[in-house]
């Protein structure tokens, strides 16, 4: 194994997820496409401290925080997407411009 | 310790190793990608699945599992709730994406960042080798260092999650006056 095919590995799912980031309209698929990001992020971490082969597990450790924080914030961005549901009924990002110009 | 492309196909964890990739890839291509809603959270759980058992394939066994239990668990769950309350339509819609003439740019980015991304790892690290772990990372040392070397980040972690639970039950219930007047 190399460690160049698990960085690939993630910097595809990266840009697959900045992609979804970028095209989707409805915001949970948004938030969906983050994850996908985030997923990349943690595999990097993963595979360099297995590379590194670090004694005190920091990679291991900062991909839990992650997965912690990521699991927060997928619950609020719900929580802001049912809020603007329930005052404008669209889930659509395009239609959230009124703090457009 | 460099790796040539015929010692590198020969070794059988590769192929596991692409026996997983691949999957993940598509998968998160069809997340980013798909028509319809359920499908593409549901492939979503195949791109966590994927990065999971990767997890397991370097011996990261405790990241692993709480990526199944915490993402497929919950995450998914959370995400499929969140389809059904804000009432996205659950057949094929092509409204879920902007159209071509958006895309393309984004296109372009992605595959710009990607060949940056690659040509910087591979500039950087080539063919240079891991050796495959013996033995997973014992769930007891991860513990063992979070709970000396990262204390503090994972009290601050613990902390942000209080707020995140506090802060999604104030976005997400009714103001009880609010509902008494209407």
């Amino acid at each position: 194994m190399t460690i160049v095919q698990f960085v690939l590995l993630g910097a595809a799912l990266f840009s697959i997820g900045l992609y979804g980031v970028l095209t989707r309209k409805n915001a949970i698929l948004v938030l969906a496409s983050v994850e996908v990001m985030l997923a990349a992020v943690n595999v990097n971490l993963v595979a360099f401290d297995v590379y590194l082969g670090d004694t005190s597990s920091a990679g291991q450790v900062m991909a839990l925080f992650i997965i912690a924080l990521a699991a927060a914030e997928v619950g609020i961005g719900i929580a802001i997407v049912l809020m603007i549901f329930r005052n404008r009924r669209t889930a659509d990002v395009d239609d959230l411009d009124v703090m457009r110009y | 310790m460099t790796v040539t492309f015929a010692d590198w196909i020969t070794e059988l964890a590769n192929w596991v190793f692409l026996l997983i990739a691949i999957p993940t890839v598509v998968a998160a291509f069809f997340v980013v990608t798909a028509k319809n809603v359920v499908r593409a959270v549901l492939s979503l759980v195949i791109t966590l699945a994927g990065t999971a058992a990767l997890f397991l394939m370097l011996g990261a066994e405790f990241v692993g599992w709480t990526v199944v239990l915490v993402y497929i668990g919950a995450v998914v769950i959370l995400f499929l709730m969140g389809i059904m309350i804000t009432q996205s339509p659950l057949t094929s819609s092509t409204e879920l994406s902007q159209p071509m003439s958006m895309r393309t740019p984004a296109i372009l980015l992605s595959v710009v960042l990607f060949g940056v991304i690659a040509w910087a790892v591979i500039v950087s690290f080539g063919a240079e080798g891991i050796p495959l772990p013996d033995e997973a990372t014992r769930t007891a040392s991860i513990g063992e260092a979070m709970f000396t070397n990262w204390v503090i980040p994972f009290e601050v972690v613990s902390f942000v999650l209080l707020a995140a639970l506090i802060g999604g039950i104030t976005l997400a219930r009714r103001d009880p006056v609010e509902e008494g007047e209407a």
